[in-house]
């Protein structure tokens, strides 16, 4: 024992249990000082996610709201189906990836295999439709059309089905009514993105997984009544997902009604007559191309004159909108926005873009008035018009010698038009603009509201445009590079415009003034545009935003909103200038340029106004515009390759008129077959329990085509050689 | 110089009243390590109360009385405590004499484990059923004999004063003992408790004076061996996804990584003074596993917060405070090598099972000493702490 020290240990064993005990309490400040980061620093985030962790969300849906018609007749609503749904958390745990189950989910649903598993993948920027692009958590439907039969089937060998489910879901529908099958104007739904979920998370609405959403149409803009509110009850759970308390329960809004002012059975008479106008024009013969006329695509539209209201809207090609609910096929897709269909989800009343043609006119007129020319003076109308070496044909007219403002009109005379403009543009400094340069026919058209949206509640209105000095600049700034590389002098009839352009593209032409006087060259309108105007002509002068809204009404009834009309301005023409207008409209139905159309019809109890328009386009066939009203209706329809306006487009027109006031060909109104003899103004009936009343609705039964014989002579040799 | 009539438990001591030799200045009541008692004490039962919380709704677990675990908890703390005394009463230089059969005994138990008596829990083959709901985990005990047979066989010669430092043949027989029963438990596998003892094995090496080379060696012969484990494949998957999941908890959320990622939502949602005892929604929604047991801490973290939290670690840190004053004090090499043991057994454990809740240890199924439910673990601790008590009982006066 000598040898060890007084403490019993050799410094060698002192030392060592020193290191062991700083290693010790190094050890123990290490775990202090996570503790610290974990609980007092970053003690918040995990609060939260703890939060997150332990609750969870039972989604109730919401009924989606109606789309009704303004008698109470639904457009859209929703309807029981059987939904197969599959559970892609669960497939994804499957060896194969749910393959097995999905083969025979197919053969039991009589769909091949590779559409059920097309369903089911998601989307991404690289797989084309269809794909899921909703929620990879949200159970995918397969299919919204299952019998009982093959839900049994499913139910009953669950153990075969792994996370598929079938379960009684309500789903959209489209009901057609009558054949009104208003698909553009309806819109259509499909599931949330996750993007959009995002994005409206701290809103006051905020989606859920399962939502779908209003794409298009009136879907999309009243998406936030018609959506109503998700019943959410949130419910504490331990991690085996069982119930320990209730945190929060939201009970389910069901979506708000939206009453339109369309009218089912006005609707399925403009749809049927822009589609057999469109028919009959196929059968025509263009004298031009030598072709029959293409009248590939067409809209129409039919509005409250004095309230901007829509009665009806319809858009030609069209589709089923039925084809989106529960999952677009792949097929459907395709044929849907391929450009062989010609997209037929493209409403082609607010989206669609071409010249006006003559229907122009009225504004040209009033913008002559304001220019200081006296609307009832005398105005050359030769057969044609010449600037410098170039020649502009009376295209829609003959010579008529000297005549007023309003008998241009009344017999579409171009060159009085021609002539007009021609002058101001030589007033307002030709190719070199003055700085006070009026440019009287360009100001006007913008205080008709053209060349921006009307306003209408539908959504992804295009502006058309008004071919100003300031547009000429911009497109030419946007375009010179290209013209100047592809433009050839003595080239082509291509390469020389584009040689043009380049040169002096950015300079307004006389030519290009007198072009646009009459509503042609690079000039565009929307059908809704020229309603609006015409309407406002028909009401005294007061452009009002199209509107199919009229109200939205609570599901049970009890709170109804209504959507009053509003107006975005005054139609720059005093009330005599209007009154003059009025009358050489009404003159085109009686004696002029659509008077062939319009024989027989009863002008002293319903007056009638109207304005044709045959618009060139280069490299196509010429587009037919009819606009027209009376004192309660503004009815304006365009066929595009259709031909002439008052030949393609002004008889459907008039039978629109005929159901609507109850008119026979040889104009006889028996009031009680009348559709809408006047614009209604009361909403449907509430019934007590909040159920709205709809009212029966027949197929249009088109009337027999009379053996008139003003309408077999075809229009009168006088006007043969005439564009319209 | 440590005289043998410093010793209360000595027979030889003058006759004595019951309170005058308690009162006495050399009566073991005196010479007890009041700090390191009242520690364990408070550790074992802030556990049973921790513990408690975790498994009063685990309705499939407590067999549908809430105070299932509480009662067992206290009567294992109970049980310690009976045989910290018992340990004190023969004292660790007493029980020197039966090292050999204890630690026998503890190889006997291991292997039983081996044997189809030995159940698997958590994926560790390392428990022995007994009859009425009881288990064993025989590793434990192993831990304690361990440090026994290793302490014995190292200071015997030291001790007697042949020599300074055990020579290599003694560390080499030494080391012997150590691996024989660690094999075995390797074998389970419980590489956990393996993990324990080879540091129990290095503190008690460093204690014991063994040459720098034993102690470079060991600590080289252990990063090889883990290495030469990894890379021939012997771990089970089990154990390679629970060091992946430890390394990345985002790996799989929902499957190894959820132990991790769900421990350390329920420290860090504790906050500075946590949701209050019974409170926590992680601990009544259950979302972490063997709360009871091995992930015990959370519960302290989540429902008593940083305040909580940290006592545990401050109650440990007078534990090892007051051990390793103990290993200082005394002067005989066997008993400085004990303390040693164990306060690198104690150390270790409670770093891995602590740190693993905090995300900077990968899982191991070890428990918390004194906290986590588990009798065997219960047990083993309260006997290291009855082999403290007695080593500092037995110390000189003079020291």
């Amino acid at each position: 024992m000598s040898n060890i020290p007084e403490t019993g240990r050799t410094p060698r064993v002192q030392i060592r249990l020193m290191v062991i005990q700083v290693l010790v309490f190094s050890l123990l400040l290490t775990l202090g000082g996570r503790l610290w980061y974990l609980q007092v620093r970053n003690g918040r985030e995990y609060t939260d996610e703890a939060k997150s962790n332990h609750v969870q969300q039972v989604v109730q849906p919401a009924v989606r709201g109606s789309i009704l018609d303004t008698r109470g007749v639904p457009l859209a609503d929703n309807e029981t189906r059987l939904v197969v749904s599959t559970s892609r958390t669960e497939l994804m745990k499957m060896d194969d990836g749910g393959k097995a189950v999905l083969t025979r989910l197919a053969d039991v649903l009589g769909m091949k295999p590779k559409e059920v598993m097309d369903k089911v993948r998601l989307c991404d920027s690289k797989t084309p439709q269809p794909c899921w692009n909703g929620s990879p958590y949200q159970p995918i439907p397969v299919t919204d059309e299952a019998t009982t039969q093959q839900a049994l089937q499913i139910r009953e060998r669950a153990e075969d089905f792994p996370g598929v489910t079938a379960e009684p879901t309500a789903v959209r529908r489209y009901t057609a009514p009558g054949l009104a099958n208003t698909a553009q104007v309806l819109g259509y739904l499909s599931p949330v993105t996750d993007e959009e979920i995002t994005k409206a998370q701290d809103t006051d609405s905020p989606y859920l997984r399962s939502d779908q959403v209003g794409r298009s149409g009136l879907e999309r803009t009243y998406d936030k009544q018609l959506r109503g509110k998700a019943g959410v009850t949130r419910y504490e759970v331990d991690n085996l997902g069982r119930v320990i308390g209730l945190a929060r329960s939201d009970v389910a809004v069901p979506g708000d009604h939206v009453v339109t002012s369309v009218d089912a059975r006005v609707q399925a008479v403009a749809e049927y007559e822009l589609n057999e106008a469109m028919k009959a024009a196929r059968k025509e013969m263009d004298r031009n191309t030598n072709t029959h006329y293409k009248a590939d695509s067409g809209a129409v539209v039919v509005m409250e004159a004095k309230t901007g209201r829509i009665v009806a809207m319809a858009s030609q090609p069209t589709y089923d909108p039925n084809a989106w609910v529960g999952g677009i096929s792949a097929k459907d897709y395709a044929r849907l926005t391929g450009k062989k269909s010609n997209f037929p989800l493209l409403n082609r009343a607010i989206q669609g873009q071409a010249a006006p043609g003559s229907i122009f006119k009225v504004v040209s007129s009033t913008a002559a008035v304001r220019a200081g020319y006296n609307f009832n003076g005398n105005y050359p109308c030769p057969s044609s018009y010449s600037i410098g070496g170039q020649t502009f044909q009376n295209f829609e007219s003959r010579g008529y010698g000297s005549i007023t403002l309003g008998k241009a009109l009344e017999v579409s005379c171009d060159t009085v038009f021609y002539g007009l403009a021609h002058k101001e543009w030589i007033k307002d400094g030709g190719l070199k603009p003055k700085k006070d340069a009026k440019n009287w026919f360009y100001t006007t058209a913008h205080l008709f509201g053209l060349g921006k949206e009307t306003g209408i509640d539908l959504p992804n209105e295009v502006t058309g445009r008004i071919p100003d000095r300031e547009w000429k600049q911009k497109f030419w700034e946007a375009n010179k590079d290209g013209w100047c590389k592809q433009g050839k002098k003595g080239g082509t009839y291509i390469q020389r415009l584009a040689y043009e352009g380049c040169l002096e593209g950015n300079r307004m032409r006389a030519g290009d003034s007198v072009n646009y006087s009459i509503g042609q060259g690079d000039i565009l309108v929307t059908p809704i545009q020229m309603a609006t105007i015409y309407s406002a002509i028909s009401n005294g002068g007061t452009l009002y935003n199209p509107v199919v809204g009229k109200a939205i009404v609570s599901a049970d009834g009890k709170h109804v909103k209504k959507i009053e009309p509003k107006s975005h301005g005054k139609l720059p023409m005093n009330q005599k200038t209007r009154d003059q207008i009025d009358k050489a409209l009404a003159a085109v139905t009686t004696t002029g340029s659509a008077a062939w159309r319009f024989g027989g019809w009863p002008q002293k109890q319903i007056p009638m106004h109207a304005k044709t328009g045959t618009a060139e386009v280069y490299g196509k066939q010429t587009t037919s515009w009819f606009a027209s009203y009376t004192s309660d209706y503004t009815i304006v329809m365009t066929i595009s390759q259709g031909g002439t306006g008052s030949g393609a487009s002004g008889p459907a027109v008039r039978k629109i008129y005929e159901a609507m006031y109850g008119l026979d060909p040889k104009g006889n109104q028996d009031i009680g077959k009348a559709l809408m003899p006047e614009p209604r103004t009361e909403l449907p009936k509430i019934l007590p329990d909040g159920q709205i009343e709809a009212p029966k609705i027949l197929p249009y039964d088109p009337p027999k085509e009379p053996l008139d014989e003003q309408t077999l002579a075809g229009p009168p040799a006088a006007v043969a050689a005439r564009r319209d | 110089m440590a005289g043998t009539g410093g010793f209360s438990v000595s027979s030889y001591g003058p006759k004595r009243g019951a309170w005058t030799r308690l009162a006495a200045r050399d009566s073991m009541a005196r010479r007890l390590d009041w700090p390191l008692l009242f520690s364990s004490l408070a550790l074992s039962l802030l556990g049973s109360l921790l513990v408690w919380s975790a498994t009063r709704n685990r309705t499939q677990l407590n067999q549908g009385d809430p105070y299932f675990f509480l009662l067992r908890h206290l009567l294992n703390t109970g049980i310690g405590v009976v045989l910290m005394i018992g340990t004190i009463w023969l004292g660790h230089r007493t029980l020197r004499g039966a090292v050999p059969v204890l630690y026998g005994l503890s190889v006997i138990l291991v292997v039983l484990v081996l044997t189809p008596l030995g159940a698997t829990i958590n994926g560790a083959h390392a428990w022995i059923l007994l009859p009425g709901g009881f288990s064993l985990q025989p590793s434990e005990f192993v831990k304690v004999t361990i440090i026994l047979g290793m302490a014995m066989m190292l200071a015997a010669r030291v001790d007697a004063g042949d020599q300074i430092h055990p020579d290599h043949w003694t560390v080499a027989k030494s080391l012997g003992v150590a691996v024989l029963p660690m094999a075995i438990v390797m074998l389970m596998p419980d590489l956990g408790s393996v993990m324990v003892m080879v540091v129990i094995v290095l503190g008690v090496l460093l204690a014991s004076g063994a040459s720098n080379r034993w102690v470079f060696g060991l600590i080289g012969a252990g990063a090889a061996g883990a290495v030469t484990v990894a890379a021939l494949g012997l771990l089970d998957e089990y154990q390679i996804n629970r060091f992946a999941a430890f390394a990345n908890p985002e790996l799989d959320p929902a499957g190894v990584g959820y132990n991790t990622n769900q421990a350390r939502i329920a420290i860090g949602s504790g906050g500075l003074t946590g949701t209050g005892l019974f409170k926590g929604s992680q601990t009544t929604g259950q979302f972490v596993p063997e709360q009871q047991t091995d992930f015990v801490f959370t519960v302290a973290g989540e429902e008593l917060g940083f305040v909580g939290a940290g006592l545990i670690l401050l109650l440990l840190g007078v534990v090892l405070w007051r051990a390793c004053r103990i290993a200082r004090e005394t002067t005989e090499l066997y008993g400085t090598i004990i303390a040693a043991g164990i306060i690198t057994w104690f150390a270790f454990q409670s770093f891995e099972n602590i740190g693993m809740t905090l995300g900077i240890m990968p899982v191991a199924g070890l428990p918390l000493p004194f906290v986590s439910y588990g009798g065997t673990s219960m047990f083993a601790v309260w006997i290291a702490v009855g082999l403290l008590q007695s080593i500092r009982v037995q110390r000189p006066m003079s020291a």
